[in-house]
C-alpha cells in the first residue's frame, strides 16, 4: 500500500492530476483513508470489506496486507530465471529506496500541522470558558422579560376586550346603516339603470330582511325594498318585453330577473316567447321572398339568409335558454326542443317551398351549394338541441329534394328523348320537297343517339354533383348508398333505357293500328336505336354509371343482361311491326288492284299492270331504305341463272302440272291432288313470322306479306280469260323483279305459283298465255 | 250471290251435291238492285219468318210469307258515309228475343236495331284491317266476337265498345271465321288462311266459369279448382289443312264436334280433347 501511495508521487497534491479530478477523487479518498486504517490498526476488518483488484489475502502480493516475504521469495526463486530475477531485485531495491525518501518527506511535511492544530485546541478552550458565562447571564435576563410580559398583559385585558366589542358593533353598524340605506341606493340605482348592481345590493339584503322582519324598523325597510324590487323587476320586466335590444341583452334581463327570485317557469315561457316572436319575424321576411311573383333571389341566398337569420337566431335562443333555465332539468329542455321543433318545422316548410321553385330550374350546381349551406348551417342547432331532431329533418329534406331531381332528370332525359324523335319525324318528313336529299337515316340514327348519350351523360354530371366530397351531406348513409345505387342507376338511368323501350313499343300498338301516325322509316331507325343499345350502349351507360356513383350498396341491381334483353325485344318488335307495316302499305296497293278490277271484262293483256311496277319500285325503296340501318344477311344459295331458271320452272314445268289439266273438267282431282303433293315438299310459310335483324329478313317478310295478300285476294274474284293471263303476266313480272330481295326464292315462287294457279281455278275458260308471250312483254314492260 | 242458291245456304252444302235431295226453289229474295249481295242471315229463333240480307251498303230484312213462298221487303237501311262503304258480313244476335243484328263493313262492327232498322253501336275500327267474321255468344248477352286481316280476334261488350273485352293474337295470318260453341261458350273455334285452325278455352269471359257447375257434395274438388284462378288457353292448334282455312263451325247436334274447310275442298272434322270435355263437364 505505501509502494502505490509512492507511487504516486509526493507532490501529487489533489488537483494537480492530469486526469479529471472528479473521477480521481474518491479513489484518491479512499486510499487515504486505507492509509489511515492502516496506520490505526483497522485494516483487518475493514480492508475485507474493501474490493480490490488483486486477492487481497494472495500472499504473494507485495501491497496486500497478507504479504509473506517467504512464500513471495519462493515463488520468485521457482518462476523466475535468473535475468528476471536479478531485474526484481534491483527493482525491489529501487523500490525501497524510494519508499524511505517519501517517508521522511510526509513527516517533515506533516510536523508542522500537528504543531499548528495543537495551538487551536488551547485556544478554543479558552473560549468556551467565556462563552459559558454570556450564556448563564442570558438566561436570567430573559426570565426577567417573561416576568413583566405577563404583568402588561393581565392589565390589558379588559381593554382589549372592550376593544373587539367595539369593532363588532361597529360592523353591525354598517351593516345596517346598508340595510337603512338600502332603498335609497335601490332606488338610485334603479333610476341610473344599473340594475346588475341593484340585483346584487337586494341579494345581499334578502337573507337579513327576512331573518329579522319580525322588527318592525327593518319590516319597513324590508317593505320599502319590496316595493322597489316588485318596481325593478317591472322595469326589468319593460325592457325584456320591448324586445328591442338584442338577445344578449334579453338573456341577461331574464338572467337579473331570475336573480330577483321571479318564477323560473313563467320567465322561461316568456323568454321563449320572445325569441319566438323575433325568429317569426325571420320567417315573415323569408316568406316575403318568397312572395307570390317572386323576383326570387336565387336559391343560394336564400338558404343563405335563412341560415344565417333563423338558424343563426334559433342557436342564440337555444343557447342562452340552455344557460339560463339550466336548471328546469329535462321539462325545460322538452320545452326548448318543442319550441325548436315548432319553429323548426316551420321554416323546413319554408325552405321546401323554395326548393320546390328552385325544381323547374336546371342549375344542379347551385342547387347542391344551397343544400350543402342549409345542411351545414343546420348542423350547430342539431347539436345543441338533439332532441329536436332538426339535423335529421335537414338531411330529409336533403334527400327528398335529391330524389325529386332524380325523377326530374329522368324526366329530363324522356322529353329531350322524345324530342329527338320529333326531329326525326320532322327531318323524315321534310326533306323531299326541299329537293336534295336531306340527312339519311343512318346520320339521323347517329344523332338521336349521341344526342340522348349526351343527354344522359350531363344528367349523370349533374346528379353526381350530390356526392361530390366537399358537400356536407354527401357522406349521409342514403347518399353512399341507395342514392347511388337505387337512385341513380336503378331509377334514372334504368328508368330512362326502360321507357326509352317503352316509349318505343308505344310505336308499336298505336290504336287503329292503320300505321298512319307513325312513319315507318321512324320505326326502322327506333329499331336499330334499340339493337345498339342492346350491343353496346347500355353496357356502357351502366359501367360509366357505375365507376362514377362507385355504388356500394348490397341492394339488388338490374343486371346488364335483363336491360339487353329488353332492348333486344323491343328492337324486334319494332322491327316486326315494321315489316307489317310496310307489308300492309304493298298489301293495301294489291288488294285494291285486284278488287277494284272486273276481271271478268278486261283486255287480253299488253302491259304489266302499273300497280306491279309500282310494287318493285316501293319495294326496292324499302330495300334501300333498310340497307341505310342493317346489314345485308343470308340468303339461300343461289345459282348465277336464278331467274331463268325460276323462269323456265314456273311457266314449262307447271303449265302442264299444274292447271292444264283443270281446263279438262274430267280431271278437277288432278289439280288437288298435284297441287298438294307439291305442298307436302314445301314448308309450311308462316306469313307473319318475326324476323331477324338484317335486310334480307326484312323484305323477306314484307314481300311474304304482300304476296299473300294478293293470293287471298285473288281467290275472292272471278276470272275470264283474260283475266287470268293478266294475273300471268303480272306474277311473271314480279318474278322477275322480286327474286333477289328475299332469302329463299322459293317462296316468292311458291306463292306467285299459288296465286296464278288459285285465278286459273276462279276461271271459267282457263286459258293461259304462252309463256314466251309473257317474258316478252314483261321484258318491254 | 246468284239468289236462287240462298234458301239451300242453310242446309249443309254436301247435300246439294248429292243427287239424292235435289233442292227446290222456294222464293226469290225480291229484286236484286240493291248491288251484289254480301250475306244472308236467318233469324236464329223464332218461327224462321225473318231474313236479313246485306248487299253492299245496304242492309235489308225480309219477311218470308207463308211457307216461304213470297219474301215481302220488310224494312231496310243503308250505310252513309264517304267513300264506297260495303258490308262484308252480318249476324243475327240470339238475345232480345232477336232484335239485334251485328254487321262488320271494313273495319267497323256495327250493331242494328231490327225494330226501328237504325244503328244502335258502332264499334269503329274494331280491327286494324278488314273484319272478316262475327259471332255472338249464345249464351252471355251482349258478348260478341270479331276476326278479321289483323290476325286477331277480339272479343267485346256490346255495351262498352272502346275497348275489346280480350284479344287474342294466335294467328299468323288473317282470320277468316270464329265460332262460339253453342252450349259451353268458353270454346272458341277460329280458322285463318294461315292454314290452322285453333281451338280457345276462353274461360274469364265465358258464362260458366271453372268451379260453377260443380255439384255441393263435391267441396273439396270445388276449392281445389277455385284455387288455380280460370286461365285462357289455346287447347289445341289443328294443322291438318294445306291451304287456307275459310269456314270452320260445330256441330249442331254433338257440341263436342266440329268441322273447317280450306281452301283445296278439305273437310276436316274433329272433336274437342276428351280431357278437356270431362273437364268441363265434371
Amino acid at each position: 500500500m505505501a509502494a502505490a501511495a509512492a507511487g504516486r508521487g509526493p507532490g501529487c497534491g489533489p488537483g494537480d492530476s492530469p486526469e479529471g479530478p472528479e473521477a480521481e477523487a474518491p479513489e484518491r479518498r479512499r486510499k487515504a483513508h486505507g492509509m489511515l486504517k492502516l496506520y490505526y490498526g483497522l485494516s483487518e476488518v475493514e480492508a475485507a470489506g474493501r474490493p480490490a483488484g488483486p486477492d487481497p489475502l494472495d500472499p504473494t502480493d507485495l501491497n496486500g496486507a497478507h504479504f509473506d516475504p517467504e512464500v513471495y521469495l519462493d515463488k520468485l526463486r521457482r518462476e523466475c530465471p535468473l535475468a528476471q530475477l536479478m531485474d526484481s531485485e534491483t527493482d525491489m531495491v529501487r523500490q525501497i529506496r524510494a519508499l524511505d525518501s517519501d517517508m521522511q518527506t510526509l513527516v517533515y511535511e506533516n510536523y508542522n500541522k500537528f504543531i499548528s492544530a495543537t495551538d487551536t485546541i488551547r485556544k478554543m478552550k479558552n473560549d468556551f470558558r467565556k462563552m459559558e458565562d454570556e450564556m448563564d447571564r442570558l438566561a436570567t435576563n430573559m426570565a426577567v422579560i417573561t416576568d413583566f410580559s405577563a404583568r402588561i398583559s393581565a392589565t390589558l385585558q379588559d381593554r382589549h376586550e372592550r376593544i373587539t366589542k367595539l369593532a363588532g358593533v361597529h360592523a353591525l353598524l354598517r351593516k345596517l346603516q346598508f340595510l337603512f340605506e338600502l332603498p335609497s341606493r335601490l332606488t338610485k340605482c334603479v333610476e341610473l339603470g344599473a340594475y346588475g348592481q341593484a340585483v346584487r345590493y337586494q341579494g345581499r339584503a334578502r337573507a337579513v330582511l327576512q331573518q329579522y322582519q319580525h322588527l318592525p324598523s327593518f319590516r319597513a325597510i324590508q317593505d320599502d325594498c319590496q316595493v322597489i324590487t316588485a318596481r325593478l323587476a317591472q322595469q326589468l320586466r319593460q325592457r325584456f318585453r320591448e324586445g328591442g335590444s338584442g338577445a344578449p341583452e334579453q338573456a341577461e334581463c331574464v338572467e337579473l330577473l331570475l336573480a330577483l327570485g321571479e318564477p323560473a317557469e313563467e320567465l322561461c315561457e316568456e323568454f321563449l316567447a320572445h325569441g319566438r316572436a323575433r325568429l317569426e319575424e325571420e320567417l315573415r321576411s323569408l316568406e316575403a321572398e318568397l312572395g307570390p311573383s317572386p323576383p326570387a333571389p336565387d336559391v343560394l341566398e336564400f338558404t343563405d339568409r335563412g341560415g344565417s337569420g333563423f338558424v343563426g337566431g334559433l342557436c342564440q335562443v337555444a343557447a342562452a335558454y340552455q344557460e339560463l333555465f339550466a336548471a328546469q332539468g329535462p321539462a325545460g329542455a322538452e320545452k326548448l326542443a318543442a319550441f325548436a321543433r315548432e319553429l323548426g318545422s316551420r321554416y323546413f316548410a319554408l325552405v321546401e317551398r323554395r326548393l320546390a321553385q328552385e325544381q323547374g330550374g336546371s342549375d344542379n350546381s347551385l342547387l347542391v351549394r344551397a343544400l350543402d349551406r342549409f345542411h351545414r348551417r343546420l348542423r350547430a342547432p342539431g347539436a345543441l338541441l338533439a332532441a329536436a331532431g332538426l339535423a335529421e329533418a335537414a338531411t330529409e329534406i336533403v334527400e327528398r329534394v335529391a330524389r325529386e331531381r332524380l325523377g326530374q332528370h329522368l324526366q329530363g332525359l324522356q322529353s329531350a328523348f322524345l324530342g329527338c324523335l320529333t326531329d326525326v319525324r320532322q327531318a323524315l318528313a321534310a326533306p323531299r320537297v326541299a329537293g336534295k336529299e336531306g340527312p339519311g337515316l343512318a346520320e339521323l340514327l347517329a344523332n338521336v343517339a349521341s344526342s340522348t348519350l349526351g343527354h344522359i351523360k350531363a344528367s349523370l354530371a349533374s346528379v353526381h354533383l350530390f356526392t361530390a366530397k366537399e358537400v356536407s351531406f354527401s357522406n349521409k348513409p342514403y347518399f353512399r348508398g341507395e342514392f347511388c345505387s337505387q337512385g341513380v342507376r336503378e331509377s334514372l338511368i334504368v328508368g330512362f333505357i326502360r321507357s326509352m323501350c317503352q316509349t318505343a313499343q308505344n310505336f308499336c300498338e298505336s290504336p287503329g293500328e292503320k300505321g298512319g301516325a307513325t312513319p315507318p322509316a321512324l320505326l326502322l331507325l327506333l329499331s336499330r336505336l334499340c339493337l345498339d343499345y342492346e350491343t353496346a350502349t347500355i353496357s356502357y351507360i351502366l359501367t360509366l354509371t357505375d365507376e362514377q356513383f362507385l355504388v356500394q350498396d348490397q341492394s339488388p341491381v338490374t343486371p346488364v343482361s335483363t336491360l339487353c334483353a329488353e332492348a333486344r325485344e323491343t328492337a324486334r318488335r319494332l322491327l316486326t311491326h315494321y315489316v307489317k307495316l310496310q307489308g300492309l302499305v304493298i298489301s293495301q296497293m294489291l288488294r285494291k288492284s285486284v278488287e277494284t278490277r272486273d276481271w271478268l271484262g278486261t283486255l287480253e293483256p299488253r302491259n304489266v299492270r302499273a300497280v306491279m311496277k309500282r310494287v318493285v319500285e316501293d319495294t326496292t325503296a324499302i330495300d334501300v331504305q333498310v340497307g341505310l340501318l342493317y346489314e345485308e344477311g343470308v340468303r339461300k344459295a343461289q345459282s348465277s341463272d336464278s331467274s331463268k331458271r325460276t323462269f323456265s320452272v314456273y311457266s314449262s314445268s307447271r303449265q302442264q302440272g299444274r292447271y292444264a289439266p283443270s281446263y279438262t273438267p274430267s280431271a278437277p282431282m288432278d289439280t288437288n291432288l298435284l297441287s298438294n303433293i307439291q305442298k307436302l315438299f314445301s314448308e309450311r310459310i308462316d306469313v307473319f313470322s318475326p324476323v331477324e335483324f338484317n335486310k334480307v329478313s326484312v323484305l323477306t317478310g314484307i314481300i311474304k306479306i304482300s304476296l299473300k295478300t294478293l293470293l287471298e285476294c285473288v281467290r275472292l274474284r272471278t276470272f275470264g280469260r283474260f283475266g287470268l293471263q293478266q294475273v300471268q303476266v303480272d306474277c311473271h313480272f314480279l318474278q322477275l323483279y322480286l327474286w333477289r330481295f328475299v332469302a329463299d326464292e322459293e317462296l316468292v315462287h311458291l306463292l306467285l305459283d299459288e296465286v296464278v294457279a288459285s285465278a286459273a281455278l276462279r276461271c271459267p275458260d282457263p286459258v293461259p298465255m304462252e309463256p314466251s308471250v309473257v317474258e316478252v312483254i314483261c321484258e318491254r314492260g | 250471290m246468284p239468289a236462287e242458291l240462298e234458301p239451300g245456304g242453310h242446309e249443309s252444302p254436301e247435300d246439294a251435291a248429292s243427287p239424292a235431295h235435289a233442292l227446290e226453289l222456294l222464293c226469290h229474295l225480291g229484286p236484286a238492285a240493291h248491288g251484289s249481295t254480301a250475306c244472308v242471315a236467318w233469324e236464329p229463333a223464332g218461327d224462321g219468318k225473318r231474313v236479313i240480307s246485306l248487299a253492299d251498303n245496304h242492309i235489308l230484312l225480309w219477311d218470308l210469307q207463308e211457307s216461304s213462298s213470297q219474301a215481302v221487303l220488310a224494312s231496310s237501311a243503308s250505310l252513309e258515309g264517304k267513300g264506297q262503304l260495303k258490308f262484308t258480313t252480318g249476324r243475327w244476335s240470339p238475345h232480345h228475343n232477336c232484335t239485334q243484328v251485328a254487321t262488320a263493313n271494313d273495319t267497323a262492327v256495327r250493331g242494328w236495331d231490327t225494330r226501328t232498322m237504325s244503328q244502335i253501336y258502332c264499334i269503329e275500327s274494331a280491327h286494324g284491317q278488314l273484319v272478316r267474321d262475327l259471332d255472338f255468344n249464345p249464351n252471355k248477352q251482349y258478348y260478341l266476337a270479331s276476326c278479321g286481316d289483323d290476325c286477331r280476334v277480339k272479343f267485346w261488350d256490346t255495351r262498352n265498345v272502346t275497348e275489346p273485352v280480350k284479344t287474342l293474337e294466335e294467328h299468323s295470318h288473317w282470320v277468316w271465321g270464329v265460332r262460339y260453341n253453342h252450349s259451353h261458350d268458353q270454346l272458341v273455334l277460329t280458322g285463318s288462311s294461315d292454314s290452322r285452325v285453333i281451338l280457345s278455352n276462353m274461360v274469364s269471359i265465358s258464362s260458366e266459369p271453372f268451379g260453377h257447375l260443380v255439384d255441393d257434395d263435391d267441396l273439396s274438388e270445388q276449392e281445389e279448382r277455385s284455387q288455380e284462378p280460370p286461365q285462357d288457353s289455346v287447347i289445341a292448334t289443328y294443322e291438318e289443312h294445306e291451304d287456307s282455312v275459310y269456314a270452320v263451325d260445330w256441330s249442331s247436334a254433338d257440341p263436342w264436334l266440329f268441322a273447317s274447310l280450306s281452301y283445296d275442298g278439305r273437310l276436316v272434322i274433329n272433336r274437342v280433347p276428351r280431357a278437356l270435355k270431362y273437364h268441363i263437364l265434371l
